[in-house]
């Protein structure tokens, strides 16, 4: 073929660059979306409590995500250093993913139950007062209260994209955020209803406001702690 | 502009800031609502601007009859100003790890926050100057032509520096998407989707009215970068806001599907933004200062081709060994793998160009720096093949050895091929005979050159080493070293990277006050670089 026909012809080249460029993604992304297996079958996935979305939000605004993986390889020393390796159903109501690209500090996947809310709190405003090698920054500022104009509308917005809330969850999440990390609130055991495995109490040793702290450690609380792996078939869901 | 398209543009930017002010008023987060007044106040400057020169007289064609180079001047000094920029918050984050307290225990300085700020000013700021600069030279040398809709072009480099400035801001005030290297929130992305279509028809009606019948290499590079970083940034930033007045929005994919899209997008951010808009620089500058023709014009066609058809698979082998399903990692390290071919096809294509002028390399230390951006060309694009392979993968993945591969591309790369272009640009633009010093050019070029050395070999042992420490087990079965063991054996090469750093940072400062210095007019009596020695008693 002869190349300067395309050359003498600007439109011809955007449109064939075009092509060129596209057959790529189609051929690999695509699919994803339609095969079924792509998501393993796991049984204890459900939506994040709203106090869980809204940690999720605060990790991501600090940017954990940069220098915390919450992606575990199969591999020996990582499974023993961090748990069953991560299934693709773990962070299928994450929008988007924050598996990660680097580990400046540990995986977090399955860091919920593996250390205390206190040791949580202290470890966030002063790293380097429980882990002495850490290269952490210091984040004294979730103290301040969480902020959450409609709370709602977070809810409508991952409906939009996918995550299956109920009108229910979505008409109580207003009470489910402040019930959640308050015990004694009225409709403190209807989180638990509505978000199975859900922890319902004061994450930040004060009781009386609701802080970003306490929305942050709900979260990292939570992940890695949903999925049943004792019902999990690995083989079923090999891909 | 005749007057009226003035009067138009005048009515869009009141409109606009009408429509910010609105925006503002109604938001539902402080930095929604700082971002709509930002709008506004670029908008109130354009009005302005336009209202001090409106006339409704016909205009006639101002100084530069040839070229629009106004631009072009501006897109310099841009670049220069963000890179200094990017460098220095490099220099920051780097210092931050060797030294956690300087994140000074602040929200807005803490490294989190402020590594997308370092990320997106070298990489969308100080590379997307240069590439926008650059490719509207070259577009209109190669074409012999001014460039089309040339108020259009000037929206795009002031739309491009408010996209910059936006998502500067965002960041520090905690204002961001959590997609690597498209942190930008929704209305940000909005802003730099009509930006970049903006410079798409720029440049592609700029190729279309010129005055040779053949499109040069280097537009075909420049076309095919703007095209696919088009498309993947409007696919990328798909989201769902939660409010038309709130800075927050959730990506239109989760999850897997989501890790697949940003990775195809990240991936090509490098390979088009980083790989092919820098190749045409390369096919257009290194010929130029060289004053040789392009090695093999054969070579080019298989290079473009086949560079833009394999780049845009590779993007899985970010994600090896996740739970991305096994065959779309496999496929992402094939054609990973076989985009070196094409890539070293390039890099013997530019290293080639010196063909009979190798002796250049003594006295013009601009080619050499050019020469020098096309081996870490090659470098880079050998190395990452390399990782992008599973085994090899398994242990680089998470480590600073990823960030030394990074690094050694992109300072070695991008940045001495844009220092180049810049170098030769300057005296032209302004109408300078030479640059002040070549002497400066030399040391920029060495203090780079060492900044990069460090960096790398400092990043590639602290990677490599951290990667064999996670996975060392002693003679008893259990894994020998804590996390926190890990991290504290990084800081004498946390140390070793801010200063390779640094030296960088020196020589981007050194070449400031050259290229000031030569647009002041002012030439520097240097001693010759290389002198005839004679050897003898």
């Amino acid at each position: 073929m002869n190349h300067s026909i395309i050359e003498k012809n600007g439109t011809l080249l955007l449109v064939l660059s075009l092509i060129v460029v596209s057959i790529g993604g189609i051929v690999e992304i695509a699919p994803t979306f339609y095969l079924e297996n792509t998501i393993e079958k796991v049984k204890g996935m459900r939506p994040y409590s709203p106090l869980e979305l809204m940690g999720a939000n605060i990790y991501k605004r600090e940017g954990c995500n940069l220098c915390h993986s919450q992606m575990i390889r199969p591999f020996r020393d990582e499974v023993e250093r961090y748990g069953h390796y991560s299934l693709a159903a773990e962070s299928m109501y994450d929008h988007p993913f924050v598996w990660g690209s680097k580990r400046t500090g540990p995986d977090l996947a399955r860091v919920g139950g593996r250390y205390s809310d206190e040791w949580h709190r202290e470890h966030l405003k002063d790293p380097q007062s429980v882990v002495p090698s850490s290269v952490m920054p210091g984040y004294k500022h979730l103290m301040r209260p969480l902020s959450v104009p409609n709370i709602a509308s977070h809810l409508k917005a991952n409906v939009v994209v996918g995550v299956p809330y109920t009108d229910e969850q979505i008409e109580k999440s207003a009470e489910d955020l402040v019930a959640q990390a308050n015990p004694d609130a009225d409709g403190a055991e209807d989180v638990l209803a509505r978000y199975p495995k859900a922890q319902v109490r004061d994450f930040d040793g004060d009781p009386k406001t609701l802080t970003e702290m306490d929305a942050l450690i709900a979260y990292l609380q939570m992940l890695g702690t949903l999925v049943d792996f004792s019902t999990y078939d690995a083989k079923a869901n090999f891909r | 502009m005749d007057p009226l398209s003035t009067m138009f543009a005048l009515a869009a930017s009141l409109f606009s800031v009408i429509l910010a002010l609105y925006a503002s008023s109604q938001a539902e987060d402080f930095i929604f609502g700082f971002h709509m007044l930002v709008f506004a106040a670029a908008g109130g400057l354009l009005i302005l601007y336009l209202a001090r020169t409106v006339s409704f007289q016909q205009m006639t064609e101002k100084g530069e009859a040839t070229y629009s180079d106004g631009i072009i001047r501006y897109g310099v000094i841009a670049t220069l100003f963000w890179g200094i920029v990017g460098f220095l918050v490099g220099v920051l984050i780097a210092s931050q790890l060797a030294f956690p307290s300087l994140n000074l225990d602040l929200e807005w300085t803490s490294f989190g926050r402020l590594r997308p700020l370092h990320t997106s000013a070298v990489i969308f700021a100080f590379g997307g100057n240069a590439l926008i600069a650059t490719s509207f030279y070259c577009v209109q040398r190669t074409c012999r032509t001014r460039l089309a809709f040339e108020p259009l072009a000037w929206f795009v480099f002031w739309g491009y520096q408010l996209f910059i400035v936006l998502a500067a801001t965002g960041y520090v005030l905690g204002s961001t998407q959590a997609k690597e290297y498209a942190e930008p929130e929704w209305y940000v992305d909005i802003w730099l989707t009509i930006v970049w279509v903006s410079y798409l028809l720029v440049f592609f009606f700029t190729l279309l009215r010129r005055r040779e019948p053949h499109i040069y290499v280097a537009n075909w590079f420049y076309l095919g970068f703007i095209v696919t970083v088009a498309m993947l940034h409007v696919v990328n930033g798909l989201a769902v806001p939660v409010s038309p007045f709130s800075s927050v929005s959730y990506s239109a994919f989760s999850g897997v599907q989501s890790a697949l899209v940003q990775w195809w997008y990240g991936h090509n951010a490098v390979g088009f933004f980083l790989t092919a808009g820098f190749l045409g620089m390369m096919y257009y500058f290194v010929p130029k200062q060289a004053n040789r023709p392009v090695y093999s014009y054969r070579l080019s066609i298989i290079h473009f081709w086949s560079v833009i058809f394999l780049y845009i698979w590779a993007g899985p082998h970010h994600l090896h060994y996740t739970a991305l399903p096994d065959w779309a990692q496999t496929l992402g390290m094939v054609f990973s793998i076989m985009l070196w071919m094409p890539s070293w096809g390039g890099m013997i294509n530019g290293l080639m160009t010196l063909s009979g002028a190798w002796d250049k390399l003594r006295t013009d230390p601009i080619l050499r720096m050019m020469v020098a951006s096309i081996a870490f060309y090659g470098m880079a694009t050998f190395e990452g093949p390399l990782m992008s392979i599973k085994s090899v993968n398994a242990l680089s993945h998470y480590t600073d050895w990823t960030i030394g591969h990074v690094h050694s591309g992109a300072l070695g790369w991008n940045a001495l091929i844009s220092f180049g272009a810049i170098y030769y640009l300057v005296p032209k633009l302004w109408g300078r005979r030479e640059l002040y010093s070549l002497q400066l050019v030399n040391w920029h070029f060495w203090i780079a050159m060492m900044g990069i050395v460090i960096y790398a070999s400092s990043m590639w042992v602290s990677g490599i080493m951290q990667g064999l420490m996670w996975r060392e087990y002693n003679a008893d079965g259990f894994l020998v070293y804590s996390f926190a063991e890990t991290v504290m054996q990084m800081h004498p090469f946390y140390v070793l990277r801010a200063i390779g750093g640094l030296l960088f940072l020196i020589g981007g400062l050194i070449m400031v006050y050259n290229i000031w210095r030569t647009i002041r007019g002012e030439v520097k009596v240097d001693q010759p670089i290389s002198q005839v020695i004679t050897v003898g008693a």
